[in-house]
């Protein structure tokens, strides 16, 4: 059963990794993938990232890419967590936690997670730069790339 | 909200450049489909006009799942204008 939370506070990952392994010792392994905001964007310095979603929608898409994830690894839990709101940069944004008996499926999952969470869950990050203005950041082509290395089609 | 009518949501620069972040709309006789909805919210107003020029790079979610242009459009559904997504 996975963990699925949108959150303002910041991402505390040994807290979740002990929630995620409480009372359990069949799991051999947890990949991990935990996102900060970088302190620059196109080569230029940043004071803050602000980060929107579309309540109801991200829990939604975040629940389907996990029961996705659950459905080709045995995985014996997984925790999805974002933040929103307004980072500053060093600041933790997104945890992706997969357990599994062995560690190619924990690897794998994480990547796998991390790669469609970027591509399907409604979110949106807006840039603050030090010179004042502000812009929104723009899909990668390389996200849509990364997810379509899973063989299913970004939509 | 009355008989034919549906929720419209809109994020990120979309709600921005349209100044709204939701609004109830009156479903018009013949607006059945995402794409009929987009051009009849672009003709609405100069804000919307504004904003949906952008084109293929504004998505939508009917229900809260995608939607593509040739989805369909009820009475009572939930429909929202975004951009492609940027988390992780």
């Amino acid at each position: 059963m996975a963990t699925i939370r949108v959150q303002t506070e910041a991402i505390d990952i040994g807290a979740e990794t002990a929630a995620l392994t409480a009372g359990r010792a069949d799991i051999g392994g947890i990949g991990s993938f935990l996102g900060t905001v970088r302190d620059t964007a196109g080569g230029r310095k940043i004071t803050a990232m602000s980060l929107e979603h579309y309540p109801g929608m991200t829990e939604r898409s975040l629940a389907a890419i996990a029961a996705e994830a659950e459905a080709r690894w045995p995985l014996l839990g997984c925790t999805l967590i974002h933040r929103v709101g307004r980072l500053l940069p060093g600041e933790t944004i997104v945890l992706v936690l997969a357990a599994s008996p062995h560690r190619h499926a924990a690897l794998e999952a994480t990547a796998f997670l991390i790669d469609f969470l970027k591509t399907k869950a409604p979110f949106w990050k807006k840039e603050s730069f030090v010179e004042g203005d502000e812009e929104w950041v723009s899909a990668r082509d390389a996200d849509d790339s990364a997810a379509a290395r899973w063989d299913i089609a970004a939509r | 909200m009355s008989g034919a009518g549906i929720k419209v949501l809109y994020f990120a620069w979309l709600r921005e450049k349209i100044g709204v972040a939701e609004e109830d709309i009156e479903l018009a006789p013949g607006i059945a489909t995402v794409a009929a909805l987009t051009e009849w919210l672009s003709a609405s107003s100069p804000r919307h006009e504004a904003a949906f020029a952008a084109g293929k790079t504004v998505r939508c979610a009917v229900n809260q799942d995608f939607a593509a242009p040739d989805a369909p459009i009820r009475a009572g559904d939930e429909v929202a204008f975004f951009p492609p997504v940027t988390g992780g």
